[in-house]
Order: C-alpha cells, then sequence, then structure tokens
C-alpha cells in the first residue's frame, strides 16, 4: 500500500507546484507593468539576452558551417548542391535557431535566474523586500521574465542569420558552391510567414517556459547550497526537455499537417 | 489610539505538523522596547514574520494598531508594511548596490523626493549608525556588524513607527554587539520607535528592554519587566537566564527512549 501513498503523495506535491508556478506567474506578469519597471527590464535585458550574444553568435556559426559541410557532401552526389543554401536556411530558421538557441539560454541565463533569485531568497532579501512594502514579484521577477521574453527570439533570429553567412563561409568560399545560388534559391524558397514568423513563434513559446522554469524553480527553491543547487540542476534539465517536447508539438502543428 | 501597537491574541501557528505556537498572547506597548527571548530554533523569527503578515497563523489574530493583519487587503498589508520595519539576522542588504543605494532603496520606491533629498536622508541615516564613510562601500566590503548598521539605516530610511530586530546581537564581537544595544536604545527614544527585539542574547537585551517575554516549548513562560524576569520563580526562566543545560527545557529533541531506539522493544 505504501507505493500508493507514495503517488498520491508525490501527485498532489507535483500539483501543487504546478499551482504555485501559476499564481507566481500570474501575481508578477500580469499585474500593470509600471513604468518605473521599464529600467529595470532594460537592465534584465542586458544580463539575460547581451550578455548571451557572444555563445550564441559562436554556436550559430560554428552549426552553420558543420550543417554546410554535411549538406554539400551529401547534395553534391546528387548534383545539387546549389540547393545548400536553402537546406541551411530552412534548418536554422524552423529548427536549429530557436531549438538550440533555447537549449544554450537555458544553460547559460536560466540557471543564472534561479541561483540568483534562489541566492536572493536565502540571504532574505526577497523577504525583506516584501517587509519594505515592494512587492519582490514585480520589483525582482516580472522584469526578469520579460526581459527574457524579449531577448530569446531576438537571439534565435541573430543565431539563424549568423548561422546562414556561417553555412556560405564554408559551402561557397571553401567548397566552391555558386554565391549566385546560395543566395537566390534562399531567397525563392524561404517563406517570411511560414518560416520566419513560424520561427519566431517557436522562440516566444521556448522563451515563456524556460524563463518560467528558470525563476519558478528559484523562487521556490530551499534556501540551502544543496536546495539552490537542486534548483539550477532541474531548471536546465526540466527546460530542456519542455523545449524539446513542445519543439515536436509546434513542429506537428505548423508544418506537418497541410 | 491605544497603547498597545502589537496585540497577539490565542495565536495558533504550526508548520509541517509541528506546532511552534500553542496559543500564545503578547502585547507591545507603543514607544517600549519589548525582548521577546527564547532557545534557538523556537521559531522567534516565525513570529516576526507572524506580525509582519508574511505567515498566517492557524488560529488566534495579531492586531496592529488595532486592525488585523491577516484579515487586510494585499493592498492595505503593504500600506501597514511601510510603517513597520524588520532587521533581519543577515541583515539582507542588496547585494549588487551600494550601501547608498540599499539604504535609498526604500525612499525611491516609495516616494517622488528629488535625488538632493534623497541623498541628504540617507547621509544623515547613515550618519546616525555610524557609517557615512562607508556609503559608497558594497555590502560584500562591509564587516558582519557594519552590514548589520547599514541594514539598520535601510530599516529607519522611512521613518516607521516600529522595527523588528531579528537577532541582533548574534555572531558580534563585544565591541559591535555595545555599539547595536547603544544603537537600538538611543533609536527607540530619538524617533520615538517602537522596538521588538528577539533574541538569545538576554543579558545584553535584558540591560535595554521595557517588557521582556520568554518563549519556550511552544508558549510563553515568562514575562514581566526585567528586574520581574530575573526575579522570576519560575525554573524554566531561571534555567533560560543561566544558560542550565538540562532542565525543564529538555536537552534532547523529543524521541523515543533510548532502549527502545537500540534494543528494538516495539
Amino acid at each position: 500500500m505504501n507505493w500508493l501513498i507514495n503517488l498520491g503523495a508525490n501527485t498532489l506535491s507535483r500539483l501543487s507546484a504546478i499551482g504555485n508556478a501559476s499564481l507566481m506567474l500570474w501575481g508578477g506578469l500580469f499585474a500593470v507593468p509600471r513604468l518605473k519597471n521599464i529600467p529595470l527590464i532594460i537592465q534584465q535585458v542586458y544580463v539575460v539576452g547581451v550578455q548571451s550574444l557572444l555563445i550564441i553568435i559562436v554556436s550559430g556559426l560554428f552549426i552553420g558551417m558543420v550543417m554546410a559541410l554535411q549538406g554539400y557532401t551529401i547534395l553534391v552526389n546528387y548534383g545539387a548542391e546549389g540547393s545548400l543554401g536553402p537546406m541551411v536556411a530552412l534548418s536554422l530558421l524552423r529548427e536549429l535557431g530557436p531549438v538550440v538557441t533555447a537549449l544554450l539560454f537555458a544553460g547559460r541565463a536560466g540557471s543564472a535566474l534561479t541561483a540568483e533569485i534562489g541566492l536572493m531568497k536565502a540571504t532574505e532579501q526577497l523577504s525583506s523586500l516584501e517587509m519594505m512594502a515592494v512587492d519582490p514579484l514585480r520589483r525582482i521577477i516580472a522584469p526578469r521574465f520579460w526581459a527574457g521574453v524579449i531577448s530569446m527570439p531576438l537571439l534565435a533570429l541573430i543565431f539563424s542569420a549568423v548561422g546562414i553567412l556561417g553555412g556560405h563561409l564554408v559551402g561557397v568560399d571553401w567548397l566552391g558552391v555558386d554565391s549566385g545560388s546560395y543566395w537566390s534559391i534562399m531567397q525563392s524558397t524561404v517563406d517570411w510567414d511560414k518560416d520566419v514568423i513560424n520561427g519566431v513563434i517557436k522562440s516566444v513559446v521556448f522563451a515563456l517556459v524556460v524563463v518560467w522554469i528558470a525563476l519558478y524553480k528559484g523562487y521556490d527553491a530551499i534556501p540551502t547550497s544543496e536546495g539552490i543547487s537542486k534548483a539550477t540542476t532541474e531548471t536546465v534539465v526540466f527546460s530542456s526537455l519542455a523545449i524539446l517536447g513542445i519543439d515536436f508539438v509546434l513542429t506537428a502543428l505548423m508544418f506537418g499537417i497541410n | 489610539m491605544s497603547k498597545i501597537l502589537v496585540d497577539i491574541n490565542k495565536m495558533h501557528f504550526q508548520r509541517g505538523g509541528r506546532v511552534i505556537y500553542d496559543s500564545i498572547s503578547m502585547q507591545v506597548k507603543k514607544g517600549a522596547i519589548t525582548a521577546v527571548m527564547g532557545p534557538s530554533g523556537i521559531g522567534k523569527t516565525t513570529l516576526l514574520k507572524l506580525i509582519g503578515g508574511q505567515l498566517y497563523p492557524d488560529g488566534g489574530e495579531v492586531l496592529f494598531q488595532d486592525e488585523n493583519i491577516h484579515q487586510m487587503s494585499r493592498k492595505r498589508l503593504y500600506d501597514v508594511r511601510r510603517k513597520m520595519s524588520m532587521l533581519f539576522q543577515s541583515g539582507a542588504l542588496f547585494t549588487n548596490i551600494s550601501v547608498f543605494d540599499n539604504v535609498a532603496f526604500p525612499l525611491r520606491e516609495h516616494t517622488k523626493l528629488s535625488e538632493e533629498v534623497i541623498e541628504t536622508i540617507v547621509l544623515l541615516k547613515l550618519e546616525a549608525v555610524g557609517l557615512r564613510g562607508a556609503a559608497y562601500l558594497m555590502p560584500n566590503e562591509l564587516s558582519g556588524g557594519m552590514a548589520r548598521r547599514a541594514a539598520l539605516a535601510r530599516a529607519i530610511a522611512l521613518d516607521p513607527d516600529m522595527i523588528m530586530y531579528d537577532e541582533p546581537f548574534a555572531g558580534q564581537d563585544p565591541i559591535s554587539m555595545g555599539v547595536l544595544v547603544k544603537l537600538i536604545k538611543e533609536l527607540n527614544s530619538a524617533l520615538g520607535l517602537t522596538s521588538i527585539v528577539v533574541t538569545h542574547d538576554v543579558k545584553e537585551v535584558l540591560t535595554i528592554a521595557d517588557y521582556a517575554y520568554i518563549l519556550a516549548d511552544k508558549r510563553i513562560i515568562g514575562a514581566g519587566t526585567p528586574e520581574e524576569i530575573r526575579n522570576s520563580s519560575s525554573e524554566l526562566v531561571q534555567q533560560f537566564l543561566q544558560g542550565n543545560a538540562d532542565g525543564p527545557v529538555p536537552f534532547h529533541f523529543p524521541a523515543s527512549s533510548i532502549q527502545d531506539a537500540f534494543l528494538g522493544a516495539t
């Protein structure tokens, strides 16, 4: 009978965690935004967005280069190396851009957010904000959330753009694909709504999920060193799994059923 | 307005199935320093969080200026919290901004004062705790005692009616402790504050307190002026004052007897 009790207790605690996380989202995010908080959001865009640029640009460049290399060796067998441009562009815009950016973002910025909030909790900074009649959900959580939601789609677009340039570098400059066909076939194949906008929608959804998980895990962390370490790990693991799972669903909805 | 600022009435509180407070009542008089003493782990910080409305009791009521803290709307609670202030054990300074900005924080959040006025107020508050020279240091550059004084300057920035001190003397060297004792006493009379000091440093706090409560075993085991506490005939109170390891407050956390535990008698 013990496993039944454990199952019940586990289910209840999961459900109450989801409830608490939703309350946090509600309390912090859907409150009327105040003008005073805009500088805070800008500051956080710098921390989570601008400071993630290096890892995003370097990863985008290398992924674009590898895709061009792999794509070329396969396409050249069929004499179709001219289609290298659309292949690189479509895979980046539809899939790799949003997904890899979200995974990198979860590791780079998500874990940092969890650790920061968790430590603020452990050092009683959140409590002291409350006692100063300042709502930590509005002052601390909300600016970080919006900063993440603003930053991630932009990072994903930068990732894709740099990846396409990396593909050009390997495909055209090194392997000798015609530059004109790389760009012109890409231009005629890639559709603004279907490919670019759908990619942006994906990364907005990933941003919501990753930042929400990161902030909730920090806010809910047990305020000890083990607690924060566990919360940080969970942020990265849960975010990554959520990104991959949601990506499948979104892809099926956007590209799968025609 | 009545002379009682905080009135705790038959409050009951439990956490994780463990009873922390079993129907306790206490009153904090306006303008006085009230000490709440008790052994570590008794939930003294919890008491302050209950008064501040961060935790909710399972029974009874907590009145602040004759208003029930736990039945207020969120907005009203936030308004009331501007009149109370809390000094956390760790200081809880924001580590990413300087001491000056820490003290200016509540002013910038809650008032529309110009930066020049804020600067004047902040420097005056820092002067009061003797840290004007440290205004532009970061919190990690301060010693423990200085951090607590900086946090005290922040706590008085908005001129509250009441300050709650959570273990202000814990882990302080004798000089810092003396400084803090003096500050609490002086601020209380100079600013017309009401102070609640939660601590286990009995000797220090009894020198400045006007009234004291001793908490142990989920209840209040003694109350009175420092003089009455010192002369109390209660064994519990005397054990606490003299710091005896065992007595009415047991040395052991409640457990089955050691014979049962080792010999497996069930």
